[in-house]
């Protein structure tokens, strides 16, 4: 069982990555309950997504502090959902920072320190560029499969599972940048 | 049996289906809208989106009496507009099953106020069914139905947010039933005259009562007995937060939520000392448990307005609960000092913007530079409400822009204090909002002789819950080509004498149809025309800031555009966001603002 925040910008596609992990989680047998953001706060506002499974899971809405996994799709956002991580749990952080139209028009300061932060209470904290890596896979568009990826390095779902999951739940065009994002992030050290 | 993961929204679809639903009508509106997308895709179901939640509702009438069951799906505001026939249908009864799918919004993620549904179905005498996760979403659709035909009556499906985009497991059969009753003629029964509506309320009460009786023994009404000493009643998806904050806790969770089970109530209140509600926005079930005698606490300590979760639930009750039954916490964790953390407050918030190229910036940046008074609607231009664009002065719900302008402009027009007002009213609202409530308005301007100019913005599709189709589009909800609704004719056959259309990312041409139809002493129309950016994706090259001839001067930043930022003391396109809209060139003195040719 654990307890998935996928935080990040309206547009960055991280309410797809999670109905994906959600998916896999299914197919493994669990029970899973996701929530998810549409409408208005999608209009590149901050958009946040759960993802949790288990022999039986109640609330769609994991308390805070409890979460596992903390996948940040940008750095701001990954600092602001922070508290739903457990001290210790692990982080999978994109290297990637967006400015909100607060800080563009001068009125807030993008905090400098996300990364050290969000390693201060992470216990593992994997940091990369994911448009990077998924513009290297065929499209900048597929970086949430690079973060989950990433991401299942630590879970024991089959890659057969997540093929089959990236293959029915992404647009048919992308499938096949999606899958080498995910294949470039899931492989250690790349 | 089938194993999916589903959204409480998709499975209300498959679960009309499956229940035989043949007939199903909505008008879009967050968190609601999926219901009907999704619905649509089955074969043998006639799906519309109606131009609002009245003439869907009456919709959903006529052909329950018609013998189809029938679904009707809206958000918690849409019930407002459909509140005519809501109040009279439980009156005349169904034939076939009718549910009324609500989906309220606590939090507000996407929506105006967050009033609580309940109240219109104890308001109508109408039961109300309420699931907590996809699964039972699943199973209340046809219940509902059953329930429907059962009692004679109008069914409501209360959703929220949290069951809506929420996904869960349904476990299901591919199998769709067949129903299809004889229409018969019954003028008593369904022809609203006084003489007919007296005989027909007491109906109602005493169907209230046969509802009561069958709430009593609903599979859906279930006592959880766990701790002796602990005693939740909880509904909807308050029920898992409540599972997941005192999971020692007895609960009594209710499903079929209204009329209430006294019985069964009372006899889950008798083993405990009191009872604790835990329930999101009014105090619904609160109200009437204490209306029973029973001594229950509920809004006391939960917040009435936002949405809850685990954790609000845990801190607002487990203080109170301890005190009372000594049970430490009342059985809630709560997070430990090193789990606490976060300095989300004092993070910059990430507002929701308008996205580069929206045609309704070049609108609302000339609106702000002539400094009218803007009377606006519901839609994605809302958001020119946050600076630096703060393009608008009031705003309530669907179609309210057009009747508002017209108030303001009749208080202007005989005010000394406002005198620099008068004749300086715009109102504006979406091409889908204005076929949805805004016409009623402009019938009114012309009639009663407003010098007032309305500006439909005109973006081909219904934005902001995902590019709905509407009477305007010439497309149905099953993909059928129709008669596409001529605004500039339907605006002249009401009376219009000026209608003109402008393209908004013509800065110049907008700025001057606005300045001369509002010097104009007349009710006139402007249709602000151009196809939302996102949903067409046309290619266009990108602008680029040359970096030489920019004087720093930030005039362009004034349109709010998220794809340009100043870098130092030049200002820069984020070329990955720019739509290629050309405002920002239009405006930029210098001309340091350029397309970005292919040869680079």
């Amino acid at each position: 069982m654990a307890d998935v925040v996928l935080a990040g910008v309206g547009g960055q596609g991280n309410v797809l990555s999670a109905r994906i992990l959600a998916e896999v989680a299914m197919q493994a047998g669990f029970d899973v309950k996701t929530s998810e953001v549409h409408g208005m706060a999608q209009r590149g506002g901050s958009v946040v997504c759960m993802v949790r499974w288990g022999d039986e899971v109640h609330s769609p809405l994991i308390p805070r502090g409890r979460a596992d996994f903390l996948v940040a799709f940008e750095l701001l956002e990954g600092v602001r959902y922070l508290g739903y991580l457990r001290p210790g749990g692990t982080a999978v952080v994109n290297d990637y920072r967006l400015d909100p139209l607060p800080v563009l028009r001068g009125d807030a300061r993008y905090p400098e320190n996300t990364l050290e932060v969000m390693r201060s209470r992470a216990g593992e904290c994997v940091v990369l560029d994911a448009r990077e890596v998924a513009a290297r896979a065929g499209s900048p568009r597929a970086l949430g499969s690079c973060l989950l990826g990433v991401l299942s390095r630590f879970l024991a779902f089959p890659a057969e599972a997540w093929d089959d999951a990236l293959r029915r739940l992404v647009p048919s065009r992308a499938v096949e940048a999606n899958l080498r994002a995910f294949a470039l992030g899931r492989k250690e050290g790349m | 049996m089938i194993r999916a993961l589903l959204s409480g929204n998709e499975a209300v679809a498959l679960g009309a289906y499956h229940a035989g639903v043949r007939v199903a009508a909505a008008y879009p509106g967050t968190p609601s809208t999926e219901i009907l997308e999704e619905l649509s895709k089955n074969p043998g179901v006639y799906c519309e989106w109606s131009p609002n939640e009245k003439v869907a509702l009456e919709v959903g009438i006529g052909s329950c009496l018609g013998g189809a069951r029938t679904l009707v799906a809206m958000k918690h505001v849409g019930l407002n507009v459909a509140a005519d026939p809501w109040m009279t249908l439980p009156y005349i009864g169904v034939n076939a099953g009718l549910v009324l799918a609500v989906a309220d919004d606590p939090g507000m993620h996407s929506s105006q106020n967050e009033q609580d549904s309940r109240f219109y179905a104890r308001m109508a005498g109408v039961p109300i069914l309420e699931p907590s996760d996809s699964a039972e979403t699943y199973e209340m659709v046809k219940a509902a139905l059953e329930l429907s035909e059962r009692h004679d009556t109008p069914v409501m499906l209360r959703l929220e947010t949290r069951v809506s985009h929420s996904r869960s497991v349904v476990r299901y059969r591919d199998e769709r039933e067949e129903v299809d009753l004889p229409y018969g003629k019954d003028a008593v029964k369904r022809v609203m005259v006084p003489g007919h509506a007296r005989l027909r309320h007491p109906v109602l009460l005493r169907r209230l009562e046969g509802l009561a009786r069958e709430a009593e023994g609903s599979p859906y009404n279930r006592v959880e007995m766990r701790s002796t000493r602990v005693g939740l009643v909880t509904s909807g998806v308050c029920y898992q937060y409540a599972r997941e904050a005192f999971p020692e806790a007895s609960v009594l969770k209710l499903g079929f939520v209204y009329p209430f089970a006294e019985r069964l109530l009372h006899d889950f209140a008798s083993h405990f000392h009191r009872l604790y509600v835990v329930e999101e926005l009014e105090p619904f079930l609160e109200e009437g448990l204490k209306a029973m005698g029973l001594d229950v606490v509920g809004k006391a300590r939960v917040p009435r307005d936002g949405e809850l979760d685990p954790d609000l639930v845990g801190e607002s009750l487990g203080e109170l609960i301890e005190m009372d039954t000594g049970v430490k916490g009342g059985g809630w964790s709560p997070p430990q000092a090193g789990e606490r953390l976060s300095p989300a407050s004092e993070l910059p918030l990430r507002p929701p913007v308008m996205c580069p190229g929206c045609p309704h910036r070049g609108l609302f940046y000339v609106l702000a530079r002539l400094k009218l008074v803007v009377s606006s609607d519901i839609g994605c231009y809302t958001l020119s409400v946050l600076p630096p664009l703060s393009g608008i002065d009031c705003q309530v719900c669907m179609g309210a822009s057009v009747g508002m302008a017209l108030g303001l402009e009749k208080a202007f027009a005989a005010s000394e204090a406002n005198l620099d007002k008068k004749g300086k009213v715009v109102g504006v609202l979406g091409d889908s909002t204005f076929i949805h409530g805004g016409i009623g308005g402009l019938i009114d301007m012309v009639y009663n002789r407003t010098p007032c100019t309305i500006i439909i913005l005109d973006n081909r599709t219904t934005a902001m819950t995902g590019f709905q189709d509407h009477p305007g589009t010439g497309k149905t909800l099953m993909g059928e080509t129709t008669h596409a609704l001529d605004l500039e004719e339907l605006c002249r056959a009401v009376g219009v004498e000026s209608v003109r259309v402008v393209d908004p990312w013509d800065l110049a041409a907008t700025e001057e149809a606005v300045r001369e139809e509002v010097a104009a002493d007349r009710t006139s129309v402007i249709i602000s025309r151009r196809a939302c950016t996102l949903q067409v994706r046309e290619e266009r090259p990108a602008f680029r800031v040359e970096e030489e001839e920019c004087t720093g001067c930030k005039r362009c930043l004034r349109l709010g555009c998220p794809a340009l930022v100043m870098r130092g003391d030049k200002a820069w396109v984020d070329e990955s966001l720019c739509a290629g809209c050309s405002l920002c060139a239009q405006l930029c003195g210098p001309g340091a603002l350029r397309e970005v040719r292919a040869d680079g």
